[in-house]
């Protein structure tokens, strides 16, 4: 095992070689002195030039490969078999098998960076904090070929312009922090892409962006690839993204290959049950009404349970938001004088209905507020100025103006399932504990009755009681989301803020999720708010679907008007934005919004806000579809 | 920018340091009498007789017929001239008194801080980058040895063995020949003789509590994602747990700076009474045994000074070593 190099002499160089084989590679883990099998007997290609995607769901060994690749794996893992050849196109004919290489010597660290570069998915702690943007580039980039400094500060900036950014020179001693999401990930780009790798391994780029950001940086991907001839090993679950931007696919299951070939094949002809099972469980647009999900596993056999009375039509709206406004002051406070404050309006003017025992979408990117709406109506956060009525028919509640003892007793109303199952249950309390508080916490019955309650709950989303005594830590994700939502059923709510409940589950899980929300919600005539960026996802659960950017509601429409007939550009725009699995309707790169969508000035004249903010106002085109437009602007003008 | 960030932290320390003064001179205060009462009661229980019309006078003299408010005042008022006041007992300026020991003081001091970083980091960082290998547990080991044993009976247990294995004298920084004489090369090697005993036992605590420290601060680190990507570049390993992680751990030790200022003056007390060190540690508790007020309250002044100039020396080198400290500012509301 001196060295993995060997030359294969005589070999006829074909069309399009394999820049990176992986033969039966087995990589084992040993923890707390168990050794155990994470990856078994993995093989694939990633040709010169062409796009691979590793497909799975978290936990499937994709992430390890990749690991692997770099000789990045932790301490705990090793490769106990196979061989991970990676031919240098720049030197036809040298071979290296990485996985002979010490993790730590001379030869791997030459590939990585060198000639292997790499991307994560979370730009936000994926770059130093207290390094700028520049110098951890640069670092990169002398590392693997020194050179003169002003040299190296030109090519970098010349990188810079490459992925995007729009005043290079600044960027260059930017800090991560100062910088958006989908700036971050195009500086990690840059980074990966400085000493020009033969290979690219994209470990799920985008997962953490929004759909237009997540658009721009894919684009961005495909055009520097073409450029610079790079393969990409991409890593992803998004069935979406893979059939935009994959030539070959790979998926993955516990460590084994389920299925492989081109993306022709593998999106029409899937042939392993895995995999269309995998397809089955996307939400796409073109779901009939009452179509259901097919999950991998069902939380729970389909209870013969009576659905809920539908209330009367004409009731009056359980929730009705009005005029909602909250402002934040940000920047630097100086202890004299003003400093740099600035005010940013996160709700501006917001007023939507939610009708008993609907649901309600509330979409849009990060940062638009529609979890400051969320928060504002369980009062966690108060607002400047609004209103927000509940109304369940017996009487009236000013949800604002509630104090002391009146909103204690009127928390149990309204409660919520939150974004990320592992941070939002306590590591100490047990299932019981967490189920059983928010019973304790209003005085609800006897312990033998709360017990039972807890007992009910754990039923309801199809999980064995013999697991109350358990901690969060020893469930998945999909079954701590679902302790989740048995916590906010505890106290009998009438409405539920449902904060992003999938978006950090697998798509298998993630169809088991929704489905559970859908059937509890007919048993239980529950009313939801449910705040999602994933418009595949909100197309599934929502009847009506509010669309937000900027702090506004730019279109609010029945769920089947948004998504044929949409008006408001930025809707048009998202909607462009969401990469479908299916092979015939590929994203069109070229129709993303340029800026990102929120940013106005993109907007047709009518929809842009100009110098008086209020000018604009709800523009009714029937049957419940309004957009935020000037009123005096024709109607059929904006629909066409 | 910056700089109006540092006018800022000194404003702030005004107030902070009346406060304390305020405090300061209230304790002080607190127990019944003051030093000539003291004074006179053990004059008195050993049978000696006191004059009173003296003790009267000096008691005049020096303002304490006055009500504690206007002798405050005139305290503060003394402080701010860098007058720290007369110490009864020692019938010297405090200044004086203070300033004899200082030196001693310091270089204990500061040859305990750089012992203690010595050790601490090179051990800190190995046993967080060989987390659960025998070299992390059994130097973990020792380090909680070196924190649990009281400080007085290593002293005692160091004594012991230097003086027999060594033949190093007992207690104090000097042989005894050097005590009154003037600092010569050969005193100064004498002193040396006797430092790394001091050292090594004030030392001994602090070292295993910043080990602990940075192997904590380290190993979170090390799990960040832009290790990754730095190693993930074609880093070597030393390099890139230089450059990233280890400066990302190294904020806890500069916002400790505002604690080891004082304490570089103050020295340890206990210990400095056991091996009867000529520090600052002793004069101070038998300062306020005895409630010689100005020689207590003046250097109990003097570190609250050091305390918060220390505290804005570490929040400045935070803000000059973390730019999100630096260029993000107040928190966001």
């Amino acid at each position: 095992m001196t060295s993995g190099k060997h030359t294969v002499a005589g070999r006829r160089q074909t069309d399009i070689m394999d820049i990176l084989r992986i033969s039966d590679l087995r990589i084992g883990f040993t923890v707390h002195g168990l050794a155990r099998e994470v990856v078994k007997g993995v093989s694939l290609r990633v040709p010169a030039g062409k796009t691979v995607a590793l497909v799975g769901e978290s936990g499937s060994g994709k992430s390890v490969i990749s690991q692997a690749i770099m000789g990045l794996l932790p301490r705990a893992g090793a490769v106990t078999g196979g061989e991970i050849l990676f031919r240098e196109p720049l030197e036809p004919g040298t071979v290296v098998d990485i996985a002979t290489l010490p993790p730590e010597g001379e030869g791997i660290r030459d590939l990585r960076g060198g000639r292997i570069g790499m991307i994560f998915q979370e730009p936000m702690s994926s770059l130093s904090p207290v390094h700028t943007i520049g110098n951890q580039i640069e670092e990169a980039l002398l590392l693997h070929r020194p050179m003169p400094k002003p040299q190296a500060r030109e090519l970098i900036e010349a990188m810079l312009k490459r992925v995007g950014f729009k005043n290079p020179k600044r960027a260059f001693d930017h800090y991560s922090f100062e910088l958006s999401g989908g700036l971050r990930q195009r500086a990690m780009l840059a980074m990966a892409l400085i000493c020009q790798p033969a290979l690219l391994i994209a470990d799920e780029p985008t997962t953490a962006l929004d759909v237009t950001i997540q658009a721009q940086v894919l684009d961005l991907m495909r055009e520097l690839q073409a450029e610079m001839g790079m393969a990409i090993l991409l890593i992803t679950h998004d069935l979406g993204v893979v059939a935009n931007m994959a030539d070959e696919v790979v998926v993955i299951f516990h460590g084994e290959i389920m299925e492989r070939g081109p993306v022709e094949d593998i999106f029409r002809r899937p042939r392993h049950p895995y995999l269309k099972a995998l397809l089955n469980a996307s939400p796409h647009f073109d779901m009939q009404e009452g179509e259901r999900l097919v999950a991998l596993r069902e939380a729970r056999p389909r209870p013969a349970a009576a659905p809920a009375p539908k209330p009367a039509p004409d009731a009056a709206p359980l929730l009705s938001v009005r005029h909602l406004q909250k402002t934040y002051v940000t920047g630097s406070r100086s202890f004299f004088g003003k400093g740099s404050l600035s005010v940013v309006k996160a709700v501006d003017n917001v007023s939507f209905d939610i009708k008993r025992g609907e649901c309600l979408g509330l979409v849009g990117e990060s940062g638009c507020g529609k979890t400051t709406v969320s928060k504002i109506i369980m009062r966690a956060v108060t607002a400047n100025a609004g209103e927000v009525i509940f109304d369940d028919g017996r009487e009236r509640v000013d949800v604002l103006g509630l104090k002391g003892d009146a909103l204690r007793a009127f928390r149990p109303r309204i409660q919520m399932i939150f974004q990320d199952p592992v941070s939002s249950l306590s590591p100490r309390m047990t299932v019981t504990n967490i189920l059983r508080e928010p019973l304790a916490i209003h005085d609800r019955g006897e312990t033998q009755g709360q017990l039972d309650r807890v007992r009910a709950l754990m039923q309801d989303v199809g999980l064995d009681t013999r697991f109350l005594n358990r901690y969060p830590h020893s469930f998945s994700g999909g079954q701590r989301q679902r302790i989740g939502i048995a916590r906010a059923l505890a106290l009998d709510p009438d409405l539920i803020i449902c904060d992003e409940p999938v978006s950090a589950l697998d798509v298998s899980v993630q169809a088991q999720i929704l489905n559970l929300l859908k059937d509890l919600q007919a048993e239980r005539g529950l009313t939801f708010l449910f705040i999602s960026h994933n418009l595949a996802v909100v197309n599934y659960m929502a009847d009506r679907i509010a669309v937000m950017a900027n702090g506004r509601i730019v279109e609010l429409a029945p769920r089947h008007t948004l998504f044929t007939r949409p008006v408001h550009p930025y809707t048009k725009a998202l909607l462009r934005s969401v990469p479908f699995a299916d092979l015939d309707r590929k994203l069109d790169f070229k129709l993303v919004a340029p800026g990102g969508a929120s940013d106005d000035s993109h907007w047709g004249e009518a929809f842009r806000i100009g110098s008086d903010a209020s000018a604009l106002a709800p523009v009714p085109l029937g049957e419940g579809h309004y957009v935020l437009a000037r009123p005096n602007a024709d109607v059929r003008e904006l629909v066409s | 920018m910056l700089i109006r960030y540092i006018l800022k932290r000194i404003l702030i320390m005004i107030p902070t340091l009346l406060v304390t003064s305020a405090l300061i001179f209230t304790v002080i205060n607190l127990p019944e009498g003051d030093y000539f009462e003291t004074l006179a009661a053990e004059m008195q229980a050993q049978g000696e007789k006191a004059d009173m019309s003296r003790i009267e006078f000096l008691k005049k003299e020096y303002g304490f017929d006055r009500p504690p408010v206007e002798r405050y005042v005139r305290w503060v008022a003394g402080l701010l001239q860098g007058d720290m006041g007369y110490s009864f007992e020692y019938q010297r300026p405090v200044r004086e008194i203070v300033g004899d020991r200082l030196l001693l003081t310091m270089i204990v001091s500061f040859a305990t801080i750089v012992f203690t970083w010595i050790v601490a980091f090179p051990i800190g960082i190995y046993s967080a980058t060989h987390q659960y290998s025998w070299g992390d547990y059994g130097l973990t080991f020792i380090g909680l040895i070196g924190l649990a044993v009281p400080h007085f009976l290593l002293a005692l247990v160091f004594m012991y063995f230097a003086n027999i294995w060594f033949g190093t004298s007992i207690g104090g920084l000097v042989d005894p020949q050097y005590l009154n004489q003037p600092m010569s090369w050969a005193k100064f090697r004498s002193v040396l003789e006797h430092l790394w005993i001091p050292v090594i036992i004030i030392g001994a605590g602090g070292t295993a509590g910043m080990i602990r420290a940075l192997r904590a601060n380290l190993l979170d680190e090390l799990q960040k994602q832009y290790y990754v990507t730095a190693r993930a570049k074609g880093l070597p390993p030393g390099k890139a747990l230089r450059k990233y992680p280890l400066r990302m751990s190294l904020n806890f030790f500069i916002s400790d700076i505002g604690d080891i200022l004082p304490s570089i003056v103050s020295g340890a007390e206990v210990v400095a009474i056991v091996l009867s060190l000529q520090t600052t540690g002793p004069l101070l508790i038998r300062a306020l045994q005895s409630q010689d007020m100005y020689l207590a309250g003046s250097f109990l002044m003097f570190l609250s000074f050091l305390t918060v100039i220390g505290v804005l020396i570490s929040d400045i080198a935070l803000a000059l070593l973390d730019p999100r400290i630096r260029l993000q500012g107040a928190p966001t509301k």
